[in-house]
């Protein structure tokens, strides 16, 4: 996970969730590229974001579009976030005895019968065991501090607006006391009817 | 120690490799060309485990030539790019992965854009607008990070790569002699003397 470094977070709101990473590559300390996003669209309401080592994150957001587009074509629907994260689970215990080095976050909203929309996160490990929060869910180098700022900011019902501001404030202060992640950062509030995606600026250092 | 850099500017993408061929403390060669040209748009300069490098560059060539016979059209250069990743990290988990790391320069001729992808041997991937490989990044990047201007001239764009290379030849200890650039453009690949 410090090889490369990098961290995602994933938050609930009311009716929204959130998801971002920040956007270092490296090489071990050394910087390579402040480009790296992490978090990747599945469907027009779920998103995945992938924290460890990083050809093991272009190699499985691959795989993960292929399965979900095997998923799509033969259900004849689109994947569902529960669905989705017991897809991921199993595609990772696939190589329980040599494991794809990630740690994937899921967030995603999914409709109930009556038709309104409901938040769904969940996280993993390298293996593929499954962490479902009511809350928030976090994952990489930071993983830690993204813990503590999260249990000191989040609250339950946060409108899309203010969810954004939540999880922009715990990742950045987060990530600025981790020297593997950093360099700006990427976040995603899913809304039903829309996504709305912000690159934040954050210390060069 | 083996050294390769590239930076992008305006309408290019310069590369530069050195040109020795060493085993274990001994200079083995000093005219050696690292750097493929795998298409008419398209430079690769490859550095890593001696053996690997060569085998792994021709196979990648020869792949990539068979692509642009079939299809007429070569791949462009984030296809590229992506088709060779995804030949390192299949081969990472393999019995017997390569070790190569790679730059990948190339012009794409129909958004007329340059682009410059860093490739190490784990298959890590990333696009960015200027990139070393070897002890020489340590000293390299830094300079780019000041200097490096993505709107430069070939001019401007050869005096920044003239910084780096001098700066490693002054400050590393086992720097390497001699250097072969070579930048690919609207016009094609060129190797300029430097």
């Amino acid at each position: 996970m410090e090889y490369n470094g990098g961290s995602v977070i994933a938050m609930v709101g009311k009716g929204c969730v959130a998801i971002g990473s920040d956007l270092r590559l490296g090489n071990q300390a050394l910087t390579v590229a402040t480009n790296f996003e992490k978090v990747f669209p599945v469907t027009d309401r779920i998103y995945i974001g992938m924290s460890g080592l990083a050809t093991d994150v272009a190699t499985l957001r691959e795989q993960f579009r292929f399965r979900v587009n095997m998923y799509t074509i033969k259900e004849e629907r689109e994947i569902e976030p529960e669905s989705f994260a017991h897809l991921v689970s199993s595609t990772l215990y696939e190589r329980r005895f040599g494991p794809y080095f990630i740690e994937p976050v899921m967030a995603g909203l999914w409709k109930t019968q009556a038709g309104e929309y409901k938040p769904y996160i969940a996280a993993a490990d390298l293996i593929g065991c499954l962490n479902f929060a009511k809350d928030f869910v976090v994952a990489g180098t930071a993983s830690e501090k993204l813990f503590g700022v999260a249990e000191g900011l989040w609250e339950p019902d946060l409108e899309p607006e203010d969810l954004f501001e939540t999880i922009s404030q715990t990742l950045l202060n987060g990530v600025d006391r981790d020297a593997y992640s950093g360099w700006g950062a990427v976040i995603h509030v899913i809304l039903p009817d829309k996504v709305i995606t912000r690159t934040l600026k954050g210390r060069m250092d | 120690m083996e050294c390769s850099f590239a930076l992008t500017g305006k309408g290019y993408v310069l590369i530069a490799a050195d040109t020795t061929a060493a085993r274990s403390i001994v200079k083995m060669k000093i005219d050696e060309d690292k750097i493929k040209s795998l298409g008419p748009h398209l430079l690769m300069a490859y550095s890593g485990e001696p053996g690997d490098t060569t085998q792994f560059a021709e196979y990648i060539e020869r792949n990539i030539r068979l692509y642009q016979i079939r299809n007429l059209y070569p791949l462009r250069p984030p296809s590229a790019a992506s088709w060779i990743r995804r030949a390192l990290a299949d081969s990472l988990r393999s019995r017997k992965p390569y070790s190569v790391n790679l730059l990948l320069g190339g012009y794409d001729t129909s958004n007329h854009t340059p682009s410059l992808y860093w490739i190490d041997y784990l298959g890590t991937q990333a696009e960015v607008p200027f990139a070393c490989h070897g002890y020489g990044s340590y000293f390299a990047l830094s300079l780019l990070d000041r200097y490096h201007d993505p709107e430069a001239n070939l001019e401007e764009g050869l005096a920044v790569l003239r910084r780096c290379i001098d700066e490693v030849s002054k400050r590393l200890v086992v720097s390497p002699g001699k250097y072969r650039v070579k930048v690919v453009d609207k016009d094609g690949i060129r190797e300029i003397e430097f």
